[in-house]
């Protein structure tokens, strides 16, 4: 089990270097001169060549490169160019905010999908079709769409939820239930957009799981052994269906900070997505690179947990006796 | 194939598919004048949807704020959607297809790298690409196109793989090969015409998936710019007029849900058609 998942951590590395280097490449190749938008028109080309200097620009590629892995490495990220800030500080607050809203979706959308997932595989055909329908259209939803529309419904409408930001402005004067309080509703309406589409996606699934355990013979066997159909689907088919869904945990993980980076945007949730969207539009590559290189982190983090999940959920690889 | 055409879910996606079709090709026959024309602002704008202004158009979605019809706007946003969606699609089957078909056919360190590229690019959240695709250059309709493709091969990539790594090992090819025809021609001429059928499974899904994704780029102003309309922008415009006309961004996320729904259902249902392991159609 310990080699499957060194194997595993040293695919993660090899994914992390590849995005740091796709990230470089790209900026470096992108059109227009860093050092002529930094100086402005009026400067002279001795100008120009003195910050080329200053700033290693001057040198093979490779060895930018090099240069530029190895502070990426210790933690030295540059300074954003819009706002000054180190770019160390600007995304150290925001991975918490992301984490927190990706995490509690995640588990929530599992949680909701499993029921519903679950509940319509053992449903009549009627039940079946009209759940159906309501997971593939709640998976088709855009998020900063969804966002906007339960904006529009709990905001403006029944005036319940704030709709932006990650606290109100007076939560510094706030304190203890009041200040949770707070938080809390401003945690509500972009968890709840994320989830509602994560549900969808993941009741679709465990639904497919579900029903490909149910075709096998063990079930049938289970079955003609006189258990009810509760336990059948208990101890039989739930278990069995759990593996793919735990793996399928980590293959959405790319699908969801996808989503998670639009919603933020929508409703200013102050998370590595939102950091990433205002960079780009004002082209401050320093903090896209290393916005890029962080949502690279903790996706192929996410892949490692799930891969210990599954390989203590599963024995056949628990005992070092799987393919996987 | 009768299968499929009884299934519900095909008639689902495509009487969608048609209709938005039919009335994107037929953009100035349905709708009102151009998407862009601004009459009087002041007294045309936020009107609600089943109006008609004082000049005795008639306005089915209403209008926005600077008194564009809704309606218009959306079959010209369906073109560029439904152009934009194809033509990333068929990039991105392009690309897979070949990456695929190389990885199946040529074993050794030609198909560990080709798949450990496919792995590489499945384990990136697509958006994160995309944007930093779009980070790099001026927005454009074409951009988004290229950086589309670029990032959708992976699936039909591997399923391609899949099946012609199975089909390597089957006769009539061997048979081919022994008789000394290239291996690049038996791969073109013997072995992808028929590994293609899952792609058109992949394709379906994809295209529901390239129609999202221009979209939210154009929401994010980096993909069709306005005043040209793009269900995306649409969005993103009617983002600002929530309180008093929501319906300017609620019809173009409507006709968005109605298309991604359509081409997933139509891929589903596709998929058991084409698959007889699984299960019969709900």
């Amino acid at each position: 089990m310990l080699t499957h998942l060194g194997t595993r951590a040293l695919a993660g590395a090899i994914v992390v270097t590849g995005v740091v280097t796709l990230t470089f490449l790209l900026v470096r190749l992108a059109p227009g001169d860093p050092v002529e938008r930094l100086l402005g028109p009026t400067a002279t080309p001795t100008q120009l060549a003195a910050q080329r200097r200053a700033l290693g620009l001057d040198r093979p590629l490779a060895a930018q490169y090099a240069i530029w892995l190895g502070r990426f490495a210790r933690g030295d990220w540059g300074r954003s160019i819009a706002t000054g800030r180190p770019v160390r500080a600007l995304l150290g607050d925001a991975v918490p905010a992301t984490l927190a809203l990706v995490g509690t979706s995640l588990v929530l959308s599992y949680l909701l999908g499993l029921a519903v997932g679950a509940w319509q595989s053992g449903a009549g055909p009627r039940v079946d079709t009209a759940l159906s329908i309501t997971t593939v259209t709640l998976f088709a939803l855009p998020g900063y769409w969804l966002g906007l529309m339960l904006v529009m419904a709990f905001t403006y409408w029944a005036h319940w939820l704030p709709a932006f930001g990650a606290a109100g402005l007076d939560a510094d004067g706030l304190t203890g239930w009041s200040r949770l309080a707070d938080r809390l509703r401003h945690f509500a309406l972009p968890l709840a957009t994320l989830t509602l589409i994560g549900v969808g996606g993941a009741a679709r699934f465990v639904r497919g799981a579900m029903r490909d355990v149910m075709r096998q013979p063990f079930v049938t066997t289970a079955a003609a052994k006189g258990l009810s159909p509760f336990q059948v689907t208990r101890r039989h088919v739930a278990r069995n269906a759990f593996i793919p869904v735990i793996t399928l945990i980590g293959l959405s993980l790319p699908a969801l900070f996808s989503g998670a980076v639009l919603v933020e945007a929508v409703f200013a949730w102050p998370g590595v997505g939102r950091r990433l969207v205002e960079a780009v539009q004002a082209r401050d590559y320093p903090v896209v690179m290393a916005a890029t290189a962080v949502t690279a982190v903790l996706v192929v983090a996410g892949n490692l947990l799930t891969d210990v999940g599954v390989a203590w959920i599963d024995p056949r690889i628990r005992r070092g006796r799987g393919d996987a | 194939m009768r299968r499929l055409w009884r299934d519900r879910r095909t008639a689902f996606g495509v009487t969608v598919l048609a209709i938005v079709t039919g009335a994107a090709v037929a953009g100035p026959l349905v709708s009102t004048g151009s998407p862009t024309a601004q009459h009087d602002i002041v007294a045309t704008r936020f009107l609600r949807p089943l109006a008609t202004d004082h000049s005795g158009s008639f306005h089915p979605l209403g209008t926005d704020r600077f008194g564009r019809d809704v309606w218009t706007r959306l079959v010209y946003g369906a073109r560029v959607s439904l152009a934009v969606g194809t033509l990333a699609v068929l990039l991105s089957v392009m690309i897979g297809v070949l990456v695929g078909g190389v990885a199946g056919f040529w074993p050794g360190p030609v198909r560990t790298s080709l798949l450990a590229l496919t792995d590489f690019a499945l384990a990136l959240p697509r958006v994160v690409l995309l944007l930093l695709l779009a980070a790099m250059a001026r927005p454009s309709a074409a951009l988004v196109i290229v950086v589309l493709g670029l990032t959708g091969w992976m699936s039909v990539a591997r399923l391609v793989h899949g099946e012609v790594r199975s089909l390597a090992a089957r006769p009539f090819v061997e048979g081919a090969v022994a008789l000394g025809v290239p291996r690049g021609r038996v791969l073109v001429r013997h072995i992808l015409p028929n590994a293609l059928t899952p792609v058109i499974v992949s394709a379906a899904l994809g295209l529901g998936n390239a129609i999202g994704l221009e979209a939210s780029l154009s929401f994010l102003g980096l993909g069709v710019q306005p005043p040209t309309p793009s269900w995306g922008n649409m969005i993103a415009s009617g983002r600002d007029t929530l309180v008093n006309a929501p319906w300017v961004a609620a019809a173009p996320g409507i006709a968005l849900v109605l298309v991604v729904v359509a081409c997933t259902l139509l891929g589903d249902a596709l998929q058991d058609a084409l698959d007889p392991r699984s299960s019969r159609a709900p």
